[in-house]
């Protein structure tokens, strides 16, 4: 593995990342449960997809096969896509959604923070963009964690069920593999290790004020850094792509 | 008019630039200052329009009722006089 090779799969990870939850966001588009929060949705999935662009621009441009951001969006498949887990998963009530963008945004501000740091230029740039845009989307849904957790018995109840239903996807966050290893001995990645405590207790911390309680930890689901997926990848590619496979180099 | 039931009526102003006055914008629901504020950030500054945003909640403004247009605004309607336009313009000055 050199370092290109690698730096091309961790661009294409991070980029993976963004791409998946910004369509998961987009789905919501004229379903937010009020004009207001629609907007905010959709802002934060517009955010994501700005994000996604300069990655995988840049997981293009290293690859070196003249392939553009949109080849790499649309033509690859569900097992050569490396979003953790939690990205893809449904949005189902808007205590999911939350509590989904909850677990991402924290780990995406602390992974960010230290990804500034990389010896990769590229990176460190992307990175200092995206950490302001994060930084809204973690107070955006810090804030309606509190709102929903100490609210009504209705609304208590939904977030804490989200946050249960949750939890085993976030184990993923921390997972070095042999590209993480490699990449973090050449100063280029980051060690997610490092950022783990410092989740846990941001997460604990917000969900105690919101009345929540914290899980158990348990059984975590793990396998996207293998491409491995769970059935909802398959839903979500065969939307987003379809136009690309029913009507290849469309224009207009 | 039905009745509003997405939470609170909160009137949004923007400031384009530091300096400049703040101009109402329109208005959002919100059910505190923090959700005010965002709410209002999403939906007026996504175009780059604001350097700064005021939120207040609507039910504090104090509106004139529209029955009082008469007495309240027909009055400065014939006092020309009142206008600055009686001046000769002191010759070099550009802008009065």
């Amino acid at each position: 593995m050199t370092t290109q090779e690698a730096t091309y799969k961790y661009a294409l990870r991070l980029g993976d990342d963004s791409l998946i939850l910004g369509h998961r966001l987009s789905e919501l588009c004229s379903r937010g449960p009020i004009l207001e929060e629609d907007l905010a949705l959709t802002n934060i999935a517009l955010d994501m997809i700005g994000r996604t662009q300069a990655l995988l621009k840049y997981a293009a441009s290293i690859e070196g096969k003249e392939q553009t951001e949109d080849d790499l969006a649309y033509r690859r498949s569900e097992n050569h896509y490396y979003n953790h887990l939690i990205m893809e998963q449904p949005n189902e009530d808007f205590a999911h959604t939350i509590a989904r963008q909850l677990f991402v945004s924290v780990f995406e501000y602390l992974f960010y923070t230290e990804l500034e740091k990389s010896k990769d230029e590229t990176l460190a740039a992307i990175s200092s963009k995206a950490i302001k845009e994060i930084k809204y989307h973690m107070q955006h849904s810090v804030d309606w964690t509190l709102r929903l957790g100490d609210g009504t018995a209705e609304s208590h109840k939904r977030m804490q069920k989200a946050v249960n239903d949750l939890w085993m996807f976030t184990g993923e966050f921390f997972e070095m593999d042999d590209l993480d290893t490699f990449l973090l001995h050449h100063h280029i990645a980051v060690d997610v290790t490092s950022i783990k405590n410092e989740w846990q207790s941001y997460i604990s911390t917000t969900l105690c004020l919101a009345t929540l309680l914290v899980p158990a930890d348990s059984y975590m689901q793990t396998g996207s850094k293998k491409g491995i997926h769970t059935e909802n990848l398959g839903h979500i590619l065969s939307e987003m792509q379809y136009l690309q496979r029913a009507y290849p180099d469309a224009k207009w | 008019m039905t009745t509003d039931t997405q939470l609170d009526l909160w009137e949004v102003f923007i400031q384009s630039k530091s300096g400049l006055p703040y101009i109402h914008a329109g208005s959002i629901h919100a059910s505190d200052n923090k959700m005010a504020l965002q709410n209002a950030r999403d939906i007026y500054t996504r175009r780059g329009e604001g350097t700064s945003i005021w939120v207040m909640p609507s039910k504090y403004i104090v509106a004139s009722n529209p029955d009082d247009n008469d007495m309240l605004f027909d009055p400065a309607n014939d006092k020309i006089y009142r206008h600055p336009t009686f001046y000769v313009m002191p010759e070099g000055a550009k802008n009065i």
